[in-house]
């Protein structure tokens, strides 16, 4: 589970950071690695130092198949959880995307722009499509966790 | 933001508890990777797990596809009176047809909006051949099978023989005259567009060949014993002289939108006339004669006055959000944004790296080179209005000295 939680957080450290936290996996603390949380409406979020990495999860963006445009949000826009503040496009379809919690976009993927379809090549790490610095940390209490919603997306698909 | 389909609609609208009926490639599409989707109370591929719809739709413009169309509703229409039957529900000339050949047509209501759209094809034997859309089989049918009777009750003779269950394979693309060539009896050279015959297809009997299509290609559709079909299209992967995939209803959507074909129930409905739809070539000119078809006086009155309110157009937009059906367009007003129509489906274009869409819009606003605003609720965007199709079609219409 360490070394899973190592692979899909690498984005957040640095090359040289990478290969000494590796090293050191088994001690990581979970300060530096906070659970990546997700929503019923197919979004992840991970928080470090009070600012949320949002993206949507490997199975919206298999079920969206190739995303060829991504609408991001605005760099210093206010937003509540639940509030959809970006869309994400495929040939077949056009999806919301709902924010897992409220505060300021601080940033937002610029690379998206030219390879919307990073967003299926690497859903949970390249993929991301903004951070947002959170005003209510609380949110990610009611959030779900991998386990949670792995078990949701189960029987999504079962549903199918 | 609720203009905008709800959150992940691949997900809900494709999922569905309730089974579907399942034409007779479904367990083809099954051991192919076909991501199977209820679609019209049919189980059908949206797309094969090997090919993104994208990719599929830019293959079957260079290459060919094979498409499971099994799910639309094929009838044989017989009986001495079969012709002046169909020519009262539709706007075609049947008796005008050569034998062995079809064309596109309509069933029309009273008001003169769209029932459902068809192809419709005289055949040398003692029959109409008919193919109709699978969503409208709950109409189609009963509405055929009660206008026969009473036919037959005035003493006429018409029977309606739906062919349950038999297969309908859709070849499309410029490789599919080569992966046919050399694997049937039928000379594809005097095969032309809309033209239609019966014969030995990959060694599998009393297989009809119709060219037509719905992807702006050339192509053909096979019509094919239930227990062979899933035979012929093994026989056509395995062809050396195309590269031939599998395509599901992703592609076909693509493909329909670019050539600028309608889909019905999004861009032809009851509420709209084959003249409003720019299917003004629908109406044989026979028929705008001797109409006798519902709706007749509306439609014609439409195309000698030229007085329809609304219009289908295409649009384009570079980049950005894809417009898509239910979408508003509007222009600016003196008195802030008018709604001048809305977008009946859309989607960025595999071939043409840019958003492709039809809508309806008030007749004012439908010439060519027209800029509007199409209103995603949040953000707007420019489009312009294009002649359609939006690329280079290419039927084949015989063989070019």
């Amino acid at each position: 589970m360490a070394a899973l939680l190592l692979r899909s957080s690498s984005r957040l450290v640095h090359l040289p950071e990478l290969i000494t936290l590796q090293r050191a996996s088994l001690s990581v603390s979970s300060r530096f690695f906070a659970d990546r949380k997700f929503t019923k409406k197919h979004e992840w979020v991970l928080v470090e130092n009070g600012v949320g990495t949002v993206g949507i999860t490997a199975f919206a963006a298999g079920a969206l198949g190739d995303i060829v445009y991504v609408d991001l949000p605005e760099v210093g826009k206010q937003v509540a959880q639940g509030d959809s503040f970006c869309a994400v496009e495929s040939v077949k379809a056009a999806s919301d995307v709902y924010t897992p919690v409220s505060g300021t976009i601080t940033e937002r993927n610029e690379a998206l722009e030219g390879a919307p379809n990073m967003i299926n090549k690497s859903p949970l790490d390249e993929g991301w499509i903004c951070k947002v610095k959170l005003t209510e940390e609380s949110e990610l209490k009611g959030l779900l966790t991998e386990a949670e919603y792995n078990t949701f997306k189960e029987q999504e698909e079962a549903a199918h | 933001m609720n203009r905008l389909p709800r959150l992940f609609p691949a997900i809900r609208t494709y999922s569905s508890k309730t089974e579907g009926k399942k034409t007779c490639l479904y367990e083809l599409h099954k051991q192919h990777g076909g991501n199977l989707v209820n679609f019209a109370g049919y189980e059908m591929p949206v797309q094969y797990t090997d090919l993104s719809i994208k990719d599929s739709t830019l293959h079957t413009r260079k290459h060919v596809s094979i498409f499971d169309v099994s799910h639309m509703l094929q009838t044989h229409i017989t009986g001495k009176d079969r012709v002046a039957f169909i020519e009262s529900l539709t706007t075609a000339d049947v008796e005008g047809l050569k034998p062995n050949s079809g064309t596109l047509s309509v069933f029309t209501n009273e008001k003169g909006g769209i029932k459902d759209d068809l192809i419709v094809t005289k055949t040398d034997q003692d029959f109409i051949y008919m193919v109709t859309n699978a969503g409208c089989i709950d109409k189609d049918l009963p509405y055929l099978q009660e206008n026969a009777a009473s036919w037959r009750a005035k003493g006429k003779d018409v029977q309606i023989n739906t062919l349950d269950g038999r297969g309908l394979i859709a070849l499309q693309g410029p490789e599919m005259a080569a992966v046919l060539k050399g694997e049937t009896n039928i000379n594809l050279d005097e095969l032309t567009f809309m033209t239609t015959s019966v014969g030995k297809v990959f060694g599998l009997d009393n297989c009809r060949v119709t060219r037509c299509g719905y992807t702006g290609e050339d192509g053909v559709e096979i019509s094919v014993d239930a227990k062979h079909a899933s035979v012929l299209v093994e026989r056509l992967l395995a062809s050396k002289a195309g590269m031939v995939r599998l395509a599901g209803l992703g592609a076909r959507d693509a493909l329909r939108l670019e050539a600028g074909l309608c889909l019905y129930g999004n861009d032809i409905d009851e509420n709209t006339t084959p003249i409003e739809a720019g299917l003004a070539f629908v109406i044989a000119k026979r028929r705008r004669q001797t109409l006798g078809f519902p709706g007749a006086e509306i439609i014609v009155e439409q195309i000698e006055k030229k007085n329809w309110k609304k219009r289908r157009v295409g649009l384009v937009s570079e980049g950005g959000r894809a417009p898509r059906g239910h979408i508003p367009l509007n222009v600016a007003s003196p008195i802030g944004s008018a709604t001048i129509g809305f977008v009946t489906s859309g989607c960025p274009s595999p071939c043409l790296g840019k958003n492709v869409a039809m809508a309806y819009v008030d007749t004012p606003y439908s010439k060519d080179g027209t800029v509007l605003e199409v209103d995603f609720g949040a953000k707007q965007a420019k489009v312009t209005v294009q002649k359609m199709p939006f690329l280079k079609t290419n039927y084949y219409t015989g063989k070019k000295n």
